[in-house]
């Protein structure tokens, strides 16, 4: 009986092989198994299999030939004159092709229709499928094949419609031996067994970078009218208010009402439309003995200085002591994160879902800075401050991104040791 | 004079359609060569102010006859958004004409003969003056629509006229091997009406055979079976080829009963025409096809978008 | 108000509407003075004549394309069938020619009649007085299919029907006639083709029917109530065009579907409805998509036990409630 002997498939990313050495020739006898032909990829040498016995018929390839991975490579003849069909690989020829030219008309004759060498044919929209699929819409194969392997899917990055998992992220994180059970843990390793909060922020994480497309900007601000503003009135201001007097409330002041005037930076991309969110809510990122918490300091735009500063220590005493309740953290709109507390001078944060953006304030460092001035350039030593925005490319563009740091920027740099900031 | 006219231009169109179809413009036709004076004749003894058509895919002359225009049929062959017809979502010839009462809904054979009765049926039952009147072929008269439709007809007394183009072909079939009968017409009779074969190559046989019938109909007399014997001078279809069925010879004498030859002659042998006029009013016909082709080949397809409209009434079914 | 049974419900919609509409006609076997084998015209003849109310010859296909005829030249034609399983021969007139008339015409004519068909089993009808027909008339763009099981669905969308411009198809289940009985008012009123109606709210289990098998999917959805499962019974009573709407919205809510139907299931209406669950509703499925209908045997033997075996029944169908509410 007829048979195709076709180049298999080896792995993943290979696709061709080269033809290197026939080791049969038409008329030879071969055996099931017995190697006929060897092959190179560009990952492996390799001997293909006679895939039956019988005897090897023609030879389709040369040898030097690049044959892609299931091509025909070459025929034989097996010995069974009716073949149970253990491998059912459809056969080429028996398939056939459509005869160019052999033309139909409406009733069975002949007809060479040439009524669309005219017409321009367009192809017609196809329907998306329906079901609405959020990032978080396991579907019973996922599922299924999650429990088999041990895969959390929280950590598992989706690449389907609106983040979600497919089947394929699950394989490809079973392959990658993204799972506890089969990864290689030496004596030398410890496994942690993530805390509650820990998975939360691991799936939250997840879930805005696989589903927002993250851009990034930064600007460069100078705060030493600032820091001299601090200097001046920070006695009073404490004693009149019980609260320390920190630079940050300051920005989320100014951060506030540079929101208000770049509404595009307040809004969140839902569903496939932009909503512009009526409420300035901003979140504060805390690092809380439990973990990161992002407390939120509700209207900031429409609170003063010092109702800013009250709340936001509140929020953060609240915080380090796990004191937090659900309605502190709800219906953020913004993030600002003051990394510089901790010496960083460049982030790239990831944006608090579903959210459009997030700013963080970089370490104030003093810098030998160049001023032009109405005599020419100088070098002067100024407290420099880095403001480094994430945002969400669906709905805000370069543009307004750095409209908005410039916003930020002009409201802090017009700070000066006799401002009147409320 | 105007009866040979329309049939000298349904010629010249007929001819026009059947090499624009080997142009591969026109996807598909079936030629009325050899029934012109049938369908001019039969036509001319009805009212087509009040009376009802029903006609199948080769009534072509019987259009013209009733104030097609050649552009409209054009537009129906050469599948245009323009086709008054279907706007081109059928075969040619098929739809429902806006101007006179001339439809034809399918291309299945005979299925027109129980509307016909139905259509008659309610004028009989309004009491309005109407004469229906459906057209078929030889094969048609053996499918079970025909013999209900008939059956139907005669027992309410129907204002239906049944008439058949007998062109003894039904695609390659012939007549001995599609009724065990020598003429339809005798069917008639089984059914309790009158049925009555005629050349369908004479004019005036036909006329005054379906004056007859039409006069019966108005007068509450019931239906009538009309059988007029014609020849199919073209194969069934563009589709077809007919040597390989027909013998030459048959081929070859089947010329001697065109209609439009026939008429050509006894016009000028009674003087009513001379051999001049007679060219003339060729050429005229043949004129007035190129100058319709023209206009229709320049016309646009149907869009789209359009196929989503009257499948029910209202919006349609949603894509 | 007065409770009526579905045949007393098709009858008097039928005259009113004849008293209405003088273009009414209703045309079919042993209509005229019989009054119908199911009486469904029972006194008709007297009323209305012989002109209105047309005994035909034996000759399904021309019973419809006559009615065809008459509803494209200014009449609104009510053709019956007498029983679905002498369908056949009309096909023809149904659904290669009704349905595209308006198509095919591109709007210059259009057909408004409707083919009012006695179907369904249970009955001692053997092979040729059960059958189902829906699915080819289902399937036909340019038809609507209506298939009330109630007295009230009754009048409702025969109402529709009989003012609809385009041909519907009206399937009565002849098991319906007599034994379903409701109320059913004195004054107008119409119920539009294409809505699916929640005839039992529930939260465990979408079940979706149509015809006898609504009732005994109701008696079914009562007996299941004892096993803790609470069903909600959605009755298509359009088979073309498909409420999916209603159907999404009952499967989205409980998360299970069940769909049951007397005529055979292989390239059914429940073959339909399961692909409209499947495109629009997997993600909120907590359960495979259930069919419950009879076996792939033409439908439907005439000795009892045979004929038992062959119909759901209420009983089957609390098992597959209970069987699904398990998963």
């Amino acid at each position: 009986m007829a048979y195709e002997i076709v180049l298999p498939h080896v792995g993943e990313s290979v696709t061709e092989a080269v033809i290197s050495k026939w080791l049969k020739s038409p008329g030879d006898s071969i055996e099931k198994y017995e190697p006929l032909v060897e092959v190179i990829t560009d990952k492996v040498n390799m001997d293909v299999p006679a895939p039956e016995s019988g005897v090897l018929g023609e030879i389709l390839v040369n040898e030097g030939d690049t044959v892609a991975m299931g091509a025909v490579i070459a025929r034989m003849e097996t010995g069974d004159s009716v073949q149970a069909n253990s491998d059912p690989k459809p056969i080429s020829s028996r398939i056939g092709t459509l005869v160019q030219g052999a033309n139909v008309g409406p009733t069975g004759g002949e007809f060479t229709d040439t009524s669309l060498a005219t017409v321009p044919t367009s192809a017609t929209e196809v329907a998306a499928p329906k079901s609405e699929t959020g990032s978080r819409n396991y579907s019973p194969v996922v599922t299924r094949l999650a429990a088999k392997h041990g895969i959390d899917l929280s950590t598992v990055t989706g690449s389907g419609l609106g983040g979600r998992v497919t089947k394929k992220d699950v394989l490809a994180a079973v392959e990658s031996g993204g799972h506890t059970e089969l990864a290689p843990v030496s004596e030398e390793d410890q496994v942690i067994e993530p805390t509650p909060i820990r998975k939360m922020i691991a799936e939250h994480m997840v879930r805005s970078v696989s589903e927002i497309p993250h851009a990034w900007s930064a600007i460069e601000v100078d705060v030493t009218g600032l820091v001299q503003w601090r200097d001046k009135n920070r006695s009073e201001f404490e004693a009149l208010n019980g609260v320390k007097l920190t630079y940050f409330p300051i920005m989320l002041h100014v951060v506030a009402s540079s929101l208000r005037q770049n509404p595009k930076l307040n809004s969140s991309w839902q569903d496939g439309k932009i909503v512009s969110k009526g409420q300035i809510n901003v979140g504060v990122a805390v690092a809380s003995a439990s973990g990161l918490v992002v407390p939120v300091v509700n209207q900031a735009d429409k609170a003063d200085l010092s109702g800013i500063t009250r709340k936001f220590t509140d929020l953060v005493s609240k915080a380090r002591n796990n004191k937090l309740d659900v309605t502190d953290v709800q219906d953020g709109t913004f993030t600002l994160n003051n990394t510089g507390a901790l010496g960083s001078v460049w982030g790239g944060a990831i944006i608090n879902h579903p959210q459009a953006a997030i700013l963080t304030t970089e370490a104030i460092v003093k810098r030998p800075v160049v001023i032009s001035g109405p005599t020419g350039d100088s070098i002067a030593v100024r407290s420099m401050m880095n403001m480094c925005l994430s945002f969400d490319h669906r709905i805000i563009d370069g543009v307004e991104a750095s409209e908005f740091l410039q916003s930020v920027k002009n409201g802090i740099e017009s700070i000066t040791a006799d401002s009147d900031l409320k | 004079m105007e009866l040979y006219e329309t049939m000298v231009l349904s010629r010249y169109l007929d001819q026009r359609v059947w090499l624009l179809n080997r142009q591969g413009k026109a996807a598909i036709a079936a030629s009325a060569q050899g029934h012109e004076a049938t369908q001019v004749a039969c036509i001319e003894a009805t009212d087509p102010s009040k009376d009802h058509y029903l006609i199948y895919y080769r009534q072509f002359t019987a259009m013209l006859a009733l104030g097609t225009e050649p552009e409209e049929l054009l537009r129906g062959f050469l599948a245009r958004a323009d086709d008054p017809m279907s706007a081109a979502r059928q075969f040619p010839l098929h739809g429902a004409h806006p101007r006179v009462d001339l439809f034809n809904f399918s291309n299945v054979i005979a299925t027109q003969l129980p509307q016909a009765a139905g259509v008659a049926l309610a004028d009989k039952l309004n009491k309005r003056d109407a004469v229906t009147v459906v057209f078929f072929g030889d094969g048609a008269s053996s499918q079970g629509d025909t013999h209900e439709a008939m059956n139907f007809a005669a027992v309410h007394k129907l204002p239906v006229i049944f008439f058949c183009e007998n062109n003894r072909y039904a695609i390659s079939v012939p007549m001995e091997k599609q009724m065990g009968i020598e003429s339809l017409s005798s069917r008639a009779a089984a059914y309790g009406f009158p049925g009555v074969q005629i050349d369908g190559t004479e004019v005036s046989a036909v006329h005054e055979a379906m004056a007859a019938a039409v006069e019966r109909a108005r007068n509450g007399e019931g239906p009538t079976l009309i059988e007029a014997m014609v020849e199919r001078l073209l194969p069934h279809t563009t589709d077809d080829d007919h040597t390989r069925y027909r013998s030459s010879e048959d081929i070859e004498q089947m010329n001697d009963r065109d209609p439009v030859k026939i008429m050509s002659e006894k016009l000028i042998e009674h003087g009513l025409i001379s051999k001049e006029q007679d060219e003339a009013i060729h050429a005229s016909a043949q004129q007035r096809v190129n100058q319709a082709t023209d206009a229709v080949e320049a016309e646009p397809y149907p869009e789209a978008d359009l196929m989503y409209l009257h499948v029910t009434e209202g919006p349609g079914e949603v894509k | 108000m007065p409770e009526l049974s579905v045949i007393e419900a098709v009858r008097e919609t039928m005259r009113s509407e004849m008293r209405r509409d003088s273009s009414i006609i209703l045309m079919g076997e042993d209509v005229g003075h019989r009054g119908g084998v199911f009486l469904a015209s029972d006194g008709f003849v007297d009323e209305f004549g012989e002109d209105r109310v047309i005994d035909t010859p034996l000759a399904e296909s021309s019973i419809c394309g006559v009615a065809l005829g008459a509803a494209v030249n200014g009449m609104r034609p009510i053709a019956e069938i007498q029983f679905a399983d002498f369908v056949w021969p009309a096909i023809n007139q149904l659904v290669g020619e009704a349905a595209r008339v308006r198509y095919g015409t591109n709007g210059v004519k259009t057909a408004p009649m409707t083919v009012r068909v006695p179907y369904g089993g249970g009955v001692r009808g053997g092979l040729y007085h059960s059958q189902s027909i829906e699915v080819l008339f289902a399937h036909t763009p340019g038809l609507s299919v209506v298939a009330p099981a109630t007295p009230y669905d009754a009048r409702g969308l025969l109402t529709t029907a009989l003012r609809s411009n385009d041909p519907v198809i009206v399937l009565e289940h002849k098991r319906t006639y007599r034994l379903a009985k409701g109320e059913v008012p004195e004054e107008e009123y119409s119920i539009p083709i294409g809505r699916a109606e929640v005839k039992r709210e529930g939260s465990d289990i979408s079940l979706v029917t149509y015809g006898l098998m609504l009732h005994y999917s109701l008696q079914a959805a009562e007996m299941a109530v004892g096993q803790g499962i609470d069903v909600e019974v959605v009755d298509l009573r359009t088979l073309r065009p498909i409420d999916a709407k209603t159907i999404i919205e009952s499967v989205s809510k409980t998360g299970k579907a069940l769909i049951v139907q007397e005529d055979t299931p292989a390239i059914s209406v429940s073959s339909e409805v399961a692909a409209i669950i499947g495109e629009n509703c997997f993600f909120d499925l907590d359960g495979p998509i259930t069919r419950l209908g009879p076996p792939e045997i033409p439908p439907m033997p005439f000795s009892p036990v045979q004929e038992a075996a062959f119909m759901p029944s209420p009983e089957k169908i609390f098992d597959a409630i209970v069987r699904l509410a398990a998963i």
